[in-house]
């Protein structure tokens, strides 16, 4: 297998900045290169739905932009001075500081300098995110946990029906800020209040202050996220519940909720009145358009192939076998999953359903994607559910294409949402738009 | 001339060769009497914003070469520009009347092992998937600050490569924490392709006018039929044959001399293609010098005459009507330096007053050494003074300054930057086409665009109502000067 990397769909460790931009009032100081920073809010903000800067982000993120003599004699200096102006210039609530590689490379000491500022009583953090140390899956990680190692204190005591939710990466998910809200609103109509800490209205630091607070933890996520919860519950005692599978439609949502249910141990009775009730909603417009379901599938997606992270091609494989009927082609999954988690990822895919299976490559080079399914032959024309890198792709191969990952520059997305009831029904309205607009 | 010395895979910085500066605050016309006297110094800031580096500068104008490939030798978070040039690619493309197509651009994807052990076997192989893959006529390996730092060489495997794959293989050194200002990766770039793409002419071609240009809309070609010249517009959107021709061409000329000075000067000093030296053809008195300039080289007097007597009278009762409609309005721009003058040449010629100008950084002279390029000087000449600041995009001066000047609208050539105008409630918007305000033709489409932002400010007032700005209020209240320091 080649190292080379074509169409990148994730970006280096210090793509973590994104998760804290989507953090109301927090403020990231970038410590790196002068290009990092804004190369990367153009991957993961801008050019991924046309997302922007957000409150400091963009062009308004502090940064040191380090140069040959930061390089040669160090960059501590430099940062002082910049953490000294942004505690001046900024109005934020937290101050998050990320390493780039010339930080990292040369060795600054930025967790002693940073400490010396939250000795002071400042509130700031430090999470050493140089780019060649990993992906921006871990750099997300490597934020949250900075933030809970350098800034949290126990709780006095735990709020009842309190759920912190470490799911879709903020930025990275091109559909977030849609998502987070749509798994607030779910857990809340179980009873729960969810604490879901990152994008509009998610409460800002005094919601960060009540992590530590939670009566437990849910990881809606296939392994990101995992090494938060564990951190967690090493370091408050807090139990987690890991749900590997992003809920979209009604199957995979229902389940998910009576799966919560039993973990708050909630009354069956009102997780049930709560589900029955959204799936009356869901199917309402299943069956109101069933015609169509009939009649125009005629050119229907012979085969679904999913290029996404494993939150995507995972969710909705499940949703499109176990809902919708489809039949999956090779699915790819670009989020490079530590080794530990790709068997059992693979697994989840061998058995979307009874007789339903599709093999998995996991692989984050679009030339290599390009190359395996120019050699499969389709009887009809396949869906591709992908980037925009993938549309030229999808014209080589004869499919449709639907962009919902990281780059996604042939959409603006706002508020919209894929996960829950409500999502699935969006995800159906534009997987057959894809298909319709190409007559 | 010494400034192109092609045995070297590297070049000096903008700072080290014309004395490039990113902290200024005054006015035009001291900062241009600086320059000229060569007594501008820069000064430190203590805070700053982020910025760009130049690896953005030179992968997006190599990227753009549409039979080349661009090989990035960095971890992935230096790819993640990869996707704006991919749409700028298209675009262009689409624009052009050309099927649009995915850029051939690759990363060798560095990882921590590779920041111990070497990333050089990463890098080859990275080299032969692009040559396999895009089956490109060039590849240019763009390096990093990661690269530099771990001490890769590069050069050593561009020149084995290019004998292995028979297309040429061309190191390009843009590593981010070289240099401040990030139009350096122009340079960088231009090197690259003056060192192994362009070839010494076998022909001579004299009706053919090299543009430095990014990928505005070809507004050239019509204006030069009527010169019997024929417009070559490089190196986005053209090819490794046209550029390894550049010297064949009778003269080059730049719409932006912050673009352009290292490519048109060393165009000139090795291959004696002539540059023509004037302001940038924006607003009817750079646009008048810059055609007489271009008649004198290429022998064409008359005939330019003849265009700017017609071109001018074709504009002439528009231009006049724009100018009662926008009189008395103030416009702000900022903007990557000439351009930036260029920009406010074109508000001044509609009649307008130009309350600031914010500039990322300022080229005291360029690699040409003529004054006859001045752009700045040009502007004050003929327009007049105004107050002018640059600073590599730190927002927080530029939020500061448009609180303080309050201008009818904001003019901006640079992502990421026009959002904080529209934040503030002022009519903003993005000049995405630099042709766009361009010559005689461009004053009457930039003043009807001015018209259509002012006269309809409604998304601008709600945003403003409704957003909150990430500064202090005590910065808001400061000068925009603080953190500037002593001079270097």
């Amino acid at each position: 297998m080649s190292t080379t990397i074509e169409q990148p769909r994730q970006f280096c460790t210090l793509g973590g900045q994104q998760s804290v931009v989507a953090i109301e009032r927090a403020v990231p100081i970038v410590h790196g290169g002068p290009g990092c920073s804004n190369k990367l809010f153009g991957g993961m903000a801008f050019f991924n739905g046309f997302q922007g800067s957000g409150y400091a982000g963009g062009n308004a993120v502090a940064g040191t932009n380090s140069c040959e003599k930061d390089i040669v004699f160090g960059g501590e200096a430099r940062l002082r001075e910049v953490i000294d102006g942004a505690l001046k210039v900024m109005d934020g609530d937290l101050f998050v500081v990320l390493t780039g590689c010339t930080a990292d490379l040369v060795g600054d000491d930025t967790a002693t300098v940073v400490s010396e500022y939250r000795e002071r009583g400042v509130p700031i953090v430090h999470a050493s995110t140089g780019g060649f140390k990993r992906n921006n899956y871990h750099g997300h990680e490597l934020v949250v946990e900075a933030i809970i190692d350098q800034y949290l204190e126990p709780a006095p005591q735990i709020i009842p029906n309190l759920v912190n939710v470490w799911s879709v990466l903020p930025y990275q998910d091109t559909f977030w800020a849609g998502n987070l809200q749509a798994i607030r609103q779910l857990l809340e109509g179980l009873g729960l209040q969810a604490n879901i800490l990152f994008g509009h209205d998610s409460g800002g630091i005094d919601a960060w202050k009540k992590v530590p607070a939670a009566a437990f933890n849910i990881v809606l996520s296939p392994w990101t996220g995992l090494s938060i919860a564990k951190k967690l519950e090493q370091r408050f005692g807090t139990p987690y519940l890991h749900y590997p599978v992003l809920p979209i439609g009604a199957v995979e949502t229902s389940q998910f909720l009576r799966v919560v249910g039993d973990f708050a141990q909630l009354q069956n009775k009102d997780v049930d009145r709560y589900i029955e009730k959204q799936e009356a909603y869901f199917y309402h417009y299943l069956d109101r358009s069933a015609d169509f379901f009939m009649e125009m599938r005629w050119d229907l997606p012979a085969r679904f192939i999913n290029i996404s992270d494993s939150f995507y091609s995972l969710g909705i494989s499940r949703f499109l076998v176990n809902e919708l009927g489809l039949k999956p082609g090779r699915q790819f999954i670009t989020d490079n999953p530590p080794e530990e988690y790709r068997e059992v990822l693979a697994g989840q895919f061998a058995k979307l359903a009874e007789k339903v299976s599709a093999e998995v490559t996991f692989t984050h080079d679009g030339g290599e994607i390009g190359s395996a399914l120019r050699r499969e032959t389709f009887d009809q024309p396949p869906l591709i559910i992908g980037t925009s890198w993938d549309r030229d792709l999808a014209k080589q191969i004869g499919g449709y294409h639907l962009s919902i990952a990281l780059p996604i520059t042939d959409r603006l997305v706002l508020d919209r949402a894929y996960v829950g009831y409500a999502g699935g029904l969006r995800l159906v309205e534009d997987i057959y738009a894809a298909v319709l607009i190409t007559y | 001339m010494a400034l192109v010395n092609l045995a070297n895979s590297n070049i000096q910085t903008r700072e080290q060769r014309l004395g490039s500066i990113i902290s200024y605050e005054g006015n035009a016309a001291d900062l241009a009497q600086l320059s000229r006297d060569g007594q501008l110094r820069d000064r430190t800031r203590s805070f700053t914003q982020i910025s760009s580096c130049a690896s953005s500068c030179a992968i997006c104008l190599l990227s753009l070469i549409q039979d080349a490939a661009v090989v990035n030798h960095a971890p992935l978070g230096c790819a993640a520009d990869f996707s704006m040039f991919n749409l700028v690619n298209r675009y262009g493309q689409f624009k052009r009347g050309i099927s649009p197509a995915n850029a051939h651009l690759v990363s060798s994807n560095l990882t921590e092992t590779d920041a111990v052990f070497g990333g050089i076997a990463k890098l080859e192989q990275a080299v032969r998937d692009a040559h396999t893959r895009f089956n490109p006529k060039a590849i240019f390996i763009t390096a990093s600050c990661a690269s530099a730092i771990t001490g890769e060489d590069i050069d050593a495997v561009s020149d084995s490569l290019e004998i292995e794959l028979g297309i040429p293989v061309v190191t390009v050194h843009c590593e981010g924490f070289r240099s401040k200002v990030w139009t350096t990766g122009f340079d960088v770039a231009y090197h690259a392709i003056l060192r192994k793409i362009v070839k010494p002419p076998q022909t001579k071609r004299p009706e053919l006018i090299n543009i430095i240009t990014f990928w505005g809309d070809d507004v050239f070609t019509e204006l030069f039929s009527k010169l019997g010249l024929v417009a070559n517009f490089i190196v986005p959107f053209s090819n490794i044959e046209q550029i390894s021709r550049l010297s064949e061409s009778g003269a080059t000329v730049q719409m932006c001399s912050t673009l352009g000075t290292y490519l048109a000067a060393g165009l000139e000093s090795i291959h004696g293609v002539p540059e023509i030296k004037a302001p940038p053809p924006y607003g009817l008195a750079g646009t008048d010098a810059w055609l007489r300039a271009l008649g004198r080289v290429v022998h064409k007097e008359t005939e330019v005459e003849a265009l700017i007597s017609s071109e001018r009278a074709a504009i002439a009762d528009e231009l006049s009507e724009l100018r009662k409609e926008l009189k008395g309005l103030t416009g702000y721009v900022a903007a990557g330096s000439v351009h930036g003058h260029s920009l406010a040449s074109v508000l001044r010629e509609l009649g307008m007053n130009v309350a600031g100008g914010c500039f990322w950084h300022h080229d005291p002279k360029f690699d040409n050494e003529d004054p006859k390029a001045d752009s700045l000087e040009h502007l004050v000449k003929s327009y007049g003074d105004f107050p002018v600041s640059i600073c590599n995009k730190q927002s927080y001066e530029v939020v500061n300054q448009l609180r303080r000047f309050k201008p009818d609208v904001f003019i901006v050539r640079h992502p990421g930057m026009a959002v904080w105008g529209g934040k503030l409630g002022i009519p903003t918007f993005l000049v995405e086409d630099e042709h766009f305000g361009l010559a005689y033709r461009g004053l009457l489409r930039f003043g009807r665009k001015i018209v259509d932002a002012v006269n309809n400010p409604s998304f601008y007032q709600h945003l403003a109502k409704h957003t909150r700005l990430p500064y202090t209020d005590w910065w808001l209240r400061q000068g925009s000067t603080t953190f500037l320091g002593a001079e270097e």
